[in-house]
């Protein structure tokens, strides 16, 4: 995987900090370090046996869209739940490598993963609003991290900025249960974000919503990314190619299980690929 | 998109060949499949009838014997050697004392092993045999319970034939029942709703009691009431346990000494005189009804409380 020649029309620098000849490990295009809020080195996974990352090393650019692409079975859902540490509660699970956010390893001993997901929001693939009221849904995490500050504010803070506030305003006290599956997702959204957290995962947020939710959606992740880090799985290319800055290509074979293939700015990435399978994947050859 | 490189799929082998006519190839054989449809669902029929037939005549029996004898007066009443002025007033006070505290004691050690084994415990092989037995205990035959209760309660904690030593022999009882409700309850919450917790830095406790506790509740209510007509039905363990037949008191505290309703109605039927018979069936019908009482209170509370995730 040599990847790095002629990519200079990004106008990124090309950075690569290993320079020994390993090249899975080396970082391909992307940001530069400073940019990078969160860096993933040399990631391997384990599902007890089974093997799900395999050195992936990325750094993923500040207040920019990134998206995760590659097959089912890849490991980009692996690799963005390794981001928040939700995969620690899965049983069996090994982790190897660091991931840094904002330059200090979630991975540490001695650091909560209960910490590190306040401040890594997560938004999952099927709305999953708790069976209470709007309400509770936005105040649930503040609650349970010690907010101090004005709820009444925080609640319609959240809302707006998740794009709801106006549907749901005078329904304050309505089960998040009672909403479409659209205004659900951007409850959930609007509960990630009351956190204030620095970093966005979604995970394959749009994939059970409707044409126009998923529009609204995709608007929404173009207005947080003035705010917030965003990282989103997709198995949809041209959701990828429409919402995301940087775009991460992710593949498992018979030999390496999870593997970055390729990684790099998404326009140049959709137009003139470097590696032979990530062409193959974006032209709809396999996967 | 270029095909340079790219093999056409090939299919191998091809189609078998089309028959000259398909009516040819198949035979529906209609009226037999059809015939043995009906006979199956005939002998589901009858089999269901031999059930409720039994209960009909049981129940029958059971109200055209004891409804005469059922008044205000039987319920108020305490036993007695004359038929006529025989209660149930101390079987009631002293189911109701051991029912009381049978559930103050299985409920919390219930929902808390269910709570463990849920949510914290691994797949060791120490929590699998816990597991598997759990389930066992819930298949012991309840004369067990009562030797156990003998031995442990009424002898070493030398709590005597007391209200509190049958609680605890019936806690022992339905612990198990409570635990795999329980546990069937928890299970049912999706993990969605979990992860939404964590998602948000919610801790494992914070994620039990705001999510799983609340939502698992209306199954562990029912799981509950269902352990509880269950003991209350229960002879078995009393009569080993040495609970009393013949009381002319109600119990008021748990160290005294008791009777309950299935101990009065099994002294009854055991007696020579008929009319002790037919107000053993008066005495069916009331444990009856409040089994039915509590059953029918389960299901409501089940559909009332249920949540839609």
């Amino acid at each position: 995987m040599i990847t790095l020649n002629g990519s200079n029309k990004t106008g990124q620098g090309n950075t690569m900090l290993k320079t020994d000849n390993s090249p899975l490990t080396t970082y391909q295009e992307g940001a530069e370090a400073k940019d990078a809020i969160v860096e993933v080195s040399e990631l391997s996974l384990w599902y007890g046996a089974t093997r799900a990352l395999t050195d992936v090393s990325l750094r993923f650019p500040r207040n920019k869209v990134t998206a995760l692409i590659g097959p089912s079975g890849c490991g980009k859902s692996t690799l963005l739940r390794s981001i928040n540490r939700m995969n620690d509660l899965i049983k069996g699970v090994r982790t190897q490598g660091t991931v840094m956010l904002e330059g200090s390893d979630i991975y540490k001993k001695g650091v909560d993963p209960v910490e590190v997901r306040r401040r890594v929001g997560m938004v999952f693939q099927k709305p999953n609003p708790f069976p209470r009221s709007i309400k509770e849904n936005i105040l649930y995490g503040a609650k349970v991290n010690g907010y101090k500050g004005n709820h009444d504010e925080l609640i319609e803070w959240s809302l707006k900025k998740a794009a709801l506030w106006n549907e749901v305003k005078d329904n304050l006290n309505k089960s998040g249960l009672a909403l479409s599956g659209g205004q659900q997702q951007r409850l959930c959204i609007a509960r990630a974000i009351a956190l204030q957290p620095e970093v966005l995962l979604m995970d394959e947020p749009a994939s059970a919503l409707d044409p126009i939710s998923t529009l609204k959606i995709e608007d929404l992740m173009g207005e947080l990314v003035e705010d917030y880090t965003i990282i989103i799985v997709t198995h949809n290319m041209q959701q990828a190619a429409r919402v995301s800055e940087y775009t991460g290509f992710m593949l498992s074979d018979e030999k390496i299980r999870g593997q970055l293939v390729e990684f790099g700015r998404t326009a140049a990435m959709f137009s003139t690929p470097k590696d032979k399978r990530t062409e193959d994947y974006i032209t709809g050859r396999f996967g | 998109m270029s095909a340079i490189g790219v093999g056409e799929a090939t299919i191998k082998g091809g189609t078998p060949p089309p028959p000259a006519s398909a009516e040819e190839m198949f035979r529906p054989n209609m009226s037999a499949r059809k015939a043995k449809g009906y006979i199956f669902s005939g002998l589901g029929i009858i089999s269901i009838l031999i059930g409720i037939g039994t209960l009909v005549v049981l129940l029958g029996d059971v109200l055209i014997r004891g409804l005469p004898w059922l008044d205000l007066q039987f319920l108020d009443s305490f036993d007695s050697r004359f038929a006529a002025r025989a209660g149930l007033k101390a079987a009631l006070y002293g189911t109701a004392y051991m029912m009381f505290f049978t559930i103050l004691f299985a409920l919390p050690l219930g929902i808390m092993s269910a709570i463990y084994l849920e949510e914290y415990a691994g797949d060791s092989r120490l929590n699998r045999f816990i597991e598997v037995n759990i389930s066992n205990l819930a298949g012991v035959p309840s004369i067990i319970y009562g030797l156990l209760g003998l031995q442990v309660f009424v002898r070493w904690f030398a709590l005597e034939r007391s209200v509190l030593a049958g609680s605890l022999t019936m806690a022992l009882l339905v612990l198990p029942i409570i635990i795999v409700a329980a546990r069937e309850a928890i299970r049912a919450i999706p993990s969605s709703i979990r992860d939404a917790s964590f998602a948000v830095g919610a801790t494992r406790w914070q994620t039990i009691r705001y999510h799983v506790l609340p939502y698992a509740f209306p199954g562990i209510l029912t799981g509950n009431i269902l352990a509880a007509s269950r003991a209350i039905g229960e002879t078995a363990p009393l009569i080993t346990i040495g609970a009393l037949t013949f009381v002319l008191f109600t119990p008021d505290d748990p160290m005294d000494t008791f009777t309950a309703l299935p101990i009065v109605i099994f002294n009854w039927t055991s007696k020579a005189q008929a009319e002790f018979h037919d107000l053993a069936a008066a005495g069916i019908i009331v444990l009856m009804a409040v089994l039915l009482t509590m059953n029918s209170v389960a299901i409501w509370l089940r559909y009332r409380l249920r949540k839609r995730f």
